[in-house]
């Protein structure tokens, strides 16, 4: 690939922390040397804006601005975890590290830990499980992450232990012209059960975000997780959401991007245990310039797995999304069933959506559908509800708040919803009438 | 007392004339019913007088009170007193029916009928026969036919407008709620003086709502207007006997009338969550 300096192997090899981490981080940054960066060539980065990252713009966090634990400067940390509600832990990540750290002493005795993976002091076996449901699916970014990751936040639930109110990883990301690496790592061992929620933002900085989020589900756990990204206008996020499910595991994912200039999700569910069941669902709002972009895979490898898929989007002003899922039932995956739905509100002229559903099917006894629709607001609901005296801008509220009504009450998290609709309200609103982009003073975040 | 006068009334869709000159007047508590064979422009009278942008008013006017509504904006004729119970209401998934009617009644800034909206919902529902799922779900959003109609009728009781066109209310609904929803709109008329345009094919609507005018129309017209005895005369000859006693050809307008177009596709088998 071509050299960046500030992203060179030296430059990984920098980076303080344990031993074990170092050499983790020049592995991948050597690996980096010889991977080919993407370009929308390939169907994987089709439709993307990929071309227009410019990585010689930015450079890692460095190391004596990270932070240390117990540093009370990210903001958003505060306030979010009050609206949050209540939580059995906390952990606030400023640029990829964990700054804070904060569990149940009730659960922190029964074995649970909530903490900073490079410095909480984990045995082999949990420092050998990082990166282990990424796995093969490495890519340029997953690498560059690998290179540059300062840490990572570290969920990890002992077998039987079953965790009521949610664990909350809030994740602030700053400094213009720089870029962050968060990590988090879900194990959930047999028999549990566990709820996380991940929030991402940042102020109006030109900053890019390489982030992975892993979780393993052993045989019979039960997770449920929500992120939700509410980036400034000017930050870059390139995400990776990749679950693995052991046998009758069951794991609901929602997401939520609403922020940010570029933004991009890879969700991935890999069902490895008979039995095991994934619900994956999302819902995103672009306006301005954004561009909203996932790519989502329901990866059946095993009998009787179950997977369903709903994803929701609006885009307004010159706003652009695209969604590009795969559902792969493989040899081995006899009597599964996928589903997978994406549908689009396209809310003005210069917007744009595309829906791109695919099928991989290699078994023959299988129940499989999928369903896209891209379109604008349908002129028989507007008139419906004109009908009963409510204005159009009214109308239209209602209507788009409806749309993503069937996610929104599917989150694993309610706490969220209020501030989440007041966001979609907000960009409603303001279709066309706020200068936005590049020249907003501030984040919304 | 309030008037709602049609007069002439002309429209086309597209560039065909459905509506050929359509005159009546209702006044405050009473009922009028307009029967009419397939495309003789009944639907297309509904649409016009509530201002769908696929029906285009090439003469005549339609006033409350003496104030025009032809030219005004579907909402602004609805926050003007006329409701339409739609023949087809569309599923607005999301949107539950307190949404919707507190959308209306707040940009009718009527801050006192808001406050006490959840409890005439409960009380509206319970009168109607309306189960406590229907008002959790967005509007309309896989209900029945019978379902819809009742939640039209209670959406008609809540918003309390001067008048209201029921556009073939009583197709899909089995005779219970027929009953129900006759009794509810009989009792507006009555007690809060709603003036009724009830739109049927069918006898079967006046037994129960026992109109004081019944039109029937043809063609884009009204070609005859009487008591319950134009009703026994359509029962004895039907439409094809009434038009050759009143000389008239044609009793319809050949064109298709605006079809609904359903927000949802049907390519999920039943048993995917997220089915509709």
């Amino acid at each position: 690939m071509v050299a960046f300096p500030a992203f060179s192997v030296a430059a990984a090899r920098a980076l303080g922390g344990p031993e074990w981490l170092v050499e983790r981080r020049v592995a991948a940054a050597e690996q980096l040397e010889s991977t080919a960066w993407p370009t929308p060539a390939e169907e994987i980065w089709r439709y993307s804006r990929i071309d227009e990252l410019d990585l010689s713009r930015y450079r890692p966090v460095p190391d004596a601005d990270l932070g240390v634990a117990g540093d009370e400067r990210a903001p958003g940390g505060g306030p979010w975890a009050m609206e949050a509600g209540a939580h059995a832990g906390l952990l606030v990540v400023r640029d990829g590290r964990v700054v804070r750290h904060e569990l149940d002493p009730e659960l922190e005795a029964l074995g649970v830990r909530v903490c900073e993976l490079a410095t909480c002091g984990v045995d082999d076996e949990m420092r050998e499980s990082l990166g282990a449901v990424v796995g093969d699916s490495t890519d340029a970014f997953t690498l560059l992450h690998d290179a540059f990751l300062p840490g990572g936040a570290l969920i990890s639930v002992p077998d039987g232990v079953v965790i009521d109110a949610p664990i909350l990883v809030l994740h602030w990301c700053e400094g213009d012209g720089q870029a962050s690496f968060p990590r988090t790592l879900v194990r959930a061992g047999r028999r549990s059960e566990v709820t996380v929620l991940e929030r991402y933002g940042s102020p109006n900085t030109d900053h890019l975000v390489d982030a992975v989020t892993e979780i393993d589900a052993a045989p019979d756990a039960h997770v449920r997780y929500l992120s939700v990204q509410e980036h400034g206008p000017r930050t870059w996020h390139i995400g990776l959401q990749r679950a693995r499910l052991g046998r009758d595991a069951t794991l609901k994912t929602a997401s939520v991007a609403l922020g940010g200039d570029y933004a991009r999700l890879r969700a991935e569910a890999l069902l490895q245990g008979e039995g095991a069941e994934s619900e994956m669902v999302a819902a995103y709002f672009g306006d301005g310039q954004q561009m909203l972009d996932f790519r989502t895979l329901q990866d059946h490898d095993a009998p009787r797995t179950r997977s369903a898929l709903l994803f929701k989007g609006a885009v307004e002003d010159a706003a652009s999304s695209v969604y590009s899922g795969l559902i792969r039932l493989r040899e081995g995956a006899q009597k599964s069933e996928a589903y997978q739905t994406n549908r689009n509100l396209v809310l003005s002229e210069g917007a744009s959506a595309e829906s791109i559903p695919n099928l991989e099917i290699l078994a023959n006894d299988v129940k499989c559908s999928h369903g896209s629709t891209v379109g604008p607001i349908d002129d028989e609901q507007l008139y419906y509800l004109e009908s009963r005296g409510i204005p159009p801008a009214d109308a239209e509220r209602l209507i788009v708040l409806g749309f993503f009504d069937d996610v929104f009450s599917r989150l694993p998290h309610g706490g969220l919803v209020a501030s989440l609709r007041r966001t979609v309200i907000d960009k409603i609103e303001h279709r066309g009438g706020r200068s936005r982009g590049r020249e907003q003073a501030a984040g919304r975040s | 007392m309030s008037t709602l006068r049609v007069d002439d009334l002309h429209a086309k869709v597209g560039t065909t004339e459905i509506l050929r000159g359509v005159s009546f007047e209702l006044s405050s508590g009473e009922v009028h019913v307009v029967m009419g064979p397939n495309g003789s422009g009944k639907s297309t009278l509904t649409h016009t007088l509530m201002g769908h942008r696929d029906y285009t008013v090439t003469a005549g006017s339609a006033t409350i009170d003496g104030v025009e509504l032809l030219g005004r904006s579907t909402w602004e004729r609805a926050q003007a007193g006329l409701f339409a119970a739609l023949q087809y209401p569309v599923e607005v998934p999301g949107v539950r029916v307190a949404d919707l009617v507190g959308a209306s009644l707040r940009a009718r800034a009527n801050g006192d009928d808001l406050a006490a909206l959840d409890a005439r919902v409960a009380v509206e529902a319970e009168r109607l026969g309306v189960r406590d799922e229907f008002l959790e779900r967005g509007v309309n959003d896989e209900f029945s036919g019978g379902e819809k109609k009742r939640l039209e009728t209670l959406q008609l009781a809540l918003l309390q407008p001067k008048f209201a066109i029921l556009d073939e209310i009583d197709s899909g609904l089995d005779v219970d709620a027929l009953r129900d929803v006759a009794r509810r709109v009989e009792a507006m008329t009555t007690e809060a003086g709603l003036g009724v345009l009830a739109i049927t094919h069918y006898a079967r609507l006046l037994a129960e709502l026992r109109p004081d005018r019944i039109h029937v129309m043809m063609a884009g017209r009204i070609v005859a207007s009487g008591g319950p005895e134009i009703a026994d005369r359509l029962e004895a000859v039907g439409y094809e006997g009434l038009a050759a006693e009143l000389g008239i050809e044609a009793l319809s307008v050949e064109t298709p009338e605006a079809a609904p177009d359903p927000f949802l596709d049907n390519t999920m088998p039943a048993s995917n969550p997220f089915a509709g």
